[in-house]
């Protein structure tokens, strides 16, 4: 048993792309043990900086087994004439098999046969041919070629690379770099080339030269450092993401305490966040209270900083970064949103939609619509329109030129400086709102409006010029605004039809399209997020897609009362009513036809038809007042009746008058019942499917 | 302390050593030194080239009256081409850092993911934004298409901030505090030109002599190509100024520029004037490889 390393040595991976790449090496080295008939390691684990990706086998088989081979050839009759001498059929296939033919020996069924062992190769050796797959199997999004074109391609130049299998170099070759035992450290504090005899030595030996090859030293080292530099009372803002990026940024992670000028906080805390986590790197320091304070933490990939050198670096990027945005604040207030409206003639939104001139008009409609279609309160109203002319304009300033990311938050913050009520100025800063399927939903009813009508008015632009999502493909995040617009209906409550918001959309001859896609979203989503199954979102969604709202307070009602015995056993018998029904055809209970009472049976046909009137009254009285689970409960108290109805009653009775009432009797039943949910689309659980 | 000068100085002398040839500023209105021909056509082909230089790029878009104290309408950027890209290429780089007086085993240096698009060149590539001590000091970019074309060899395309580099070393807080020698500032040099030409791209130009003059070059443009297309004898096809055909994408390119900082592009135009002058930037490259094939036949 020996152990293999491998490291490829790269120019810097961008820090995003690590991870994935780390997870794909170790994912196909694995395959190509298991095709190589080598895959008995004790472990395989791999490591990565920016400059590195490595990976080490451990316990690795010195060679694959050997495996026998049976050969099978011609039958003994053949081979042999009658006074025993081998044919030339045996003569062959002695040959063929390199054997002699007195080593011939015939098996249970006549035949000959001849085991032959096929020696396992060298372990050495296989890994030389498979490795160089096995790197260049890594997958990145864009990646590149640097040999010209035609060689292979990575994510960056592959400049070194060790392989040790036992101690030896695997010889291979990936675009003209040949596979060695030397590694290098860091560029600056390390030296090289270095030598490397075994995993172990690998490892220390790129710790002498600064480079901390396992990223979760580096991120302890990276967290550590961090808390102990700073003061009393102060705290790291902490953010993983921010985390893992610098960890894979560097080699040799320090981390550096800087101040600014506490003048700057003045700034809004969202462009002081933007500016040192995002663009910057660093991480925020809070008081107790978790207010910012006048302090970050850079992490320099070094080793050190003695003379603060590197501190006042980043300080002084930093200040510069400040002063711009307060340039940019101050500047922006020059033009007020109001009067920007007309500029965004000149901002695309889509080339073939237009500006965002063009847009903030059809969002203005929308919201009136939508206002009307809500009838909402005059002064909401009037803040709506307001807040839909002016949403987009924060587009044309000069802040968010510099920070995209704040759009919207950045319209919010100024509308408040520039005395918009803080109704306008609040449905603004969200109308971006939700991000994903778990984020908070805009924090007022119009800051719902505006965001849903942006929202509209995107999807039903889009699929109006055929932009519809394919397959996986979606790059317009049509898919997040169709969620998005299904959340805030569902979630802020807005008593408004999915017909209706498809019209406001105004997606043309792809409306049906888009209400499908609505429909996609919010199934998928109540899933998701709902936790619900899907047989009760079918169910939920079959008895009436017409109200979003309506479809999660069904969908939550069902959930209280579908575990319990009564509504199991209920929904397999709704299940027999319906496939009686498909049996029977839609021909055979016409519309219209009204049930004869007088022929219904004594006994459990009439017990059932007698329990079912007060049960479908309560009904229609809690559904109007959408008290669905109160509904349902009372739907439930339905099943010893209908029990005994199955038990006692042939429904296909031989008399066609019986049997077309008994048809028409339960077609009825299930329409008058089946408002909330479709229970015959319910799965049962296994073993109460069984004991019904 | 190092002044502008030496610091731009002292680079050239750096890539000189390494064989690069050291041009002189392009003569046209470029917005970054990728435009020049000694980029955007040297890149193209099998042949090598290495060459640095300083070139003076101008972004209308970007002025600020002088008022601000990061942020140029023209600033002066170091471009190397390095084809192929040496296998040391990053050492090479971080090694002129340190013959400009920065000790990087004392600084915080990062290689950050960066790569670089021009719709309007038709060109992209795949590299890193160097940044010393949080400030971005170079933008490094290994090619990979120009003018439409997968590049034969790929290129190392090393680009300066030189301002922002100086910046740093002299520790000022304001470009225009850079000491440009030891008697003069930056400001002294160049304030006058922020202050001018913001003036002229964002309120005076002329938007229809503008418009005018882009479509001219661009109609110089096209029928050059024409020409090059039609039947042309070896010493015709050697002479083809095609050079002179690329001035006149630069100038479109600049033009566009213009118009559209002077807020004078329609969305629906704006796309529509990329793509005319990339047209010709794709165009002329393709040509460029043309000729440059024919020159190869000839010579073997």
């Amino acid at each position: 048993m020996s152990d293999l390393l491998l490291e490829v040595g790269t120019e810097e991976i961008p820090a995003r792309l690590v991870p994935g790449a780390m997870r794909d090496l170790k994912a196909g080295f694995e395959a190509a043990l298991r095709e190589l008939d080598l895959a008995r390691a004790g472990r395989v684990s791999v490591d990565a900086t920016p400059r590195r990706l490595a990976l080490f086998a451990e316990g690795l088989p010195e060679r694959q087994q050997d495996r026998t081979e049976t050969l099978r050839g011609p039958s003994k009759q053949i081979a042999f004439d009658a006074v025993g001498n081998p044919t030339r059929a045996a003569l062959g296939f002695a040959r063929k098999a390199g054997v002699a033919v007195e080593e011939l020996t015939a098996g249970d069924d006549g035949k000959l046969t001849v085991e032959r062992t096929i020696a396992g190769r060298r372990t050495h050796d296989l890994l030389a041919e498979a490795l160089p797959g096995v790197v260049l199997g890594v997958r990145f999004p864009r990646s590149m070629y640097w040999m010209g074109k035609g060689s292979p391609r990575f994510i960056r130049p592959i400049r070194w690379l060790v392989a040790l299998f036992a101690g030896e170099v695997v010889p291979f070759e990936i675009a003209g770099v040949q596979s060695g035992d030397i590694t290098w450290g860091h560029r600056r504090l390390g030296s090289g080339p270095i030598r490397v005899h075994s995993a172990e030595e690998y490892r220390s030996s790129l710790r002498t030269n600064a480079v901390l090859l396992s990223a979760e030293d580096r991120a302890s080292k990276i967290v550590s450092e961090a808390e102990a530099l700073l003061p009393n009372g102060s705290g790291l803002r902490r953010n993983e993401r921010l985390l893992q990026t610098l960890v894979f940024e560097t080699e040799h992670p320090t981390a550096v305490l800087g101040g600014f000028d506490e003048t700057y906080l003045d700034l809004p805390e969202e462009v002081l966040e933007t500016v040192m986590l995002v663009h910057q790197k660093y991480f925020a320091v809070e008081d107790r209270s978790g207010a910012m304070t006048n302090r970050f933490v850079a992490i320099a990939n070094s080793d050190g900083d003695d003379k603060g050198v590197i501190r006042r670096g980043h300080e002084r990027v930093l200040r510069a970064r400040f002063n711009d945005a307060r340039f940019f604040w101050e500047f922006d207030q020059r033009t007020p949103l109001a009067d920007r409206v007309e500029e965004l003639k000149a901002v695309t939104f889509q080339a073939s939609l237009g500006s965002y001139w063009s847009k903030t008009e059809s969002n203005i409609e929308a919201v009136a619509r939508l206002n009307e279609a809500l009838s909402l309160r005059a002064s909401d109203a009037k803040s709506t329109q307001r807040a839909a002319r002016l949403a987009k304009t924060d587009l044309t300033t000069e802040m968010v030129g510099e920070f995209p990311e704040l759009q919207g938050k950045i319209g919010g913050l100024y509308a408040v400086a520039q005395g918009e009520s803080e109704s306008v100025a609040d449905a603004i800063y969200d109308h971006y709102l939700p991000v994903g399927g778990s984020g908070p939903i805009p924090r007022s009813t119009v800051g719902r409006l505006l965001s849903l009508a942006d929202k509209l008015t995107t999807l039903g632009g889009m699929f109006r010029i055929g932009l519809m999502p394919t397959g996986s493909k979606d790059p317009l995040a049509l898919r997040r605004a169709a969620l998005g617009a299904m959340r805030i209906v569902v979630e802020g409550s807005l008593a408004v039809s999915l017909d209706n918001l498809v019209e406001i959309a105004s997606a043309g001859d792809n409306a049906p399209k888009l209400r499908e896609f609505f429909l996609d979203r919010l199934r998928h989503w109540l899933q998701e997020a709902g936790g619900f199954g899907l047989d009760s979102v079918q169910a939920v969604l079959a008895a009436s897609d017409s109200m979003p709202v309506d479809v999660l307070a069904r969908a939550r009602a069902l959930a209280e009362v579908r575990h319990t015995p009564d509504f199991e056993a209920l929904a397999v018998s709704f299940k027999r009513i319906r496939n009686i029904l498909e049996q029977v055809g839609p021909g055979a209970v016409p519309d219209g036809v009204a049930l004869d009472l007088g022929l219904l049976e004594d006994g459990a046909e009439t017990d059932l038809h007698a329990s079912l009137q007060p049960i479908a009254v309560r009904v229609s009285e809690c559904n109007a007042n959408r008290d669905y689970a109160t509904s349902l409960r009372a739907i439930a108290t339905l099943r010893p009746a209908l029990d005994r109805y199955f038990d006692d009653v042939l429904v296909m009775a031989e008399d066609d008058a019986v049997r077309s009432n008994r048809l028409v009797f339960l077609a009825g039943m299930l329409r008058a019942l089946s408002t909330i949910a479709d229970f015959s689309l319910i799965e049962a659980e296994p073993a109460e499917a069984g004991g019904s | 302390m190092l002044t502008f000068q030496e610091i731009v100085m002292r680079l050239k002398a750096y890539w000189a050593r390494q064989g690069c040839i050291i041009q002189e500023p392009f003569d046209c209105e470029v917005g970054a030194g990728t435009m020049c021909p000694e980029t955007f056509l040297r890149v193209l082909g099998a042949d090598p080239y290495k060459v640095a230089y300083v070139q003076p790029s101008r972004r209308p878009a970007d002025g600020r009256y002088g008022e601000n104290p990061n942020r140029l309408y023209k600033h002066m950027q170091l471009q190397v081409i390095l084809k192929p890209a040496p296998e040391d290429v990053v050492e090479l780089y971080l090694k002129s850092l340190e013959e400009i007086g920065i000790d990087l085993s004392q600084h915080d240096c990062k290689l950050e993911e960066d790569n670089w698009e021009s719709p309007t060149l038709g060109a992209w590539g795949v590299g890193w934004q160097v940044m010393l001590d949080g400030l971005e000091i170079t933008q490094f970019t290994y090619f990979q298409q120009c003018g439409g074309l997968d590049l034969d060899v790929v290129p190392a395309e090393l680009t300066y901030g030189l301002e922002r580099l100086a910046a740093f070393i002299q520790d000022v807080e304001s470009v225009y505090d850079i000491r440009w020698n030891d008697q003069w500032t930056y400001a002294d040099v160049r304030l006058a030109d922020e202050e001018q030409y913001s003036t002229y791209n964002f309120e005076e130009a002329d938007v229809g002599f503008v418009w005018n003059e882009f479509n001219l070059h661009e109609a110089e443009c096209k029928r050059l190509l024409d020409r090059y297309g039609s039947e042309l004898d070896s010493l015709e096809r050697r002479r083809f100024p095609l050079l002179a055909a690329f001035d006149q994408t630069l100038k479109c390119s600049h033009l566009f520029n213009t118009l559209q900082a002077r807020g004078a592009i329609s969305v629906t135009e704006r796309a529509q004037v990329i793509q005319r002058v990339r047209n010709l930037a794709v165009a002329v490259a393709k040509a460029w490889v043309d000729q440059q094939q024919g020159l190869a036949k000839e010579a073997a």
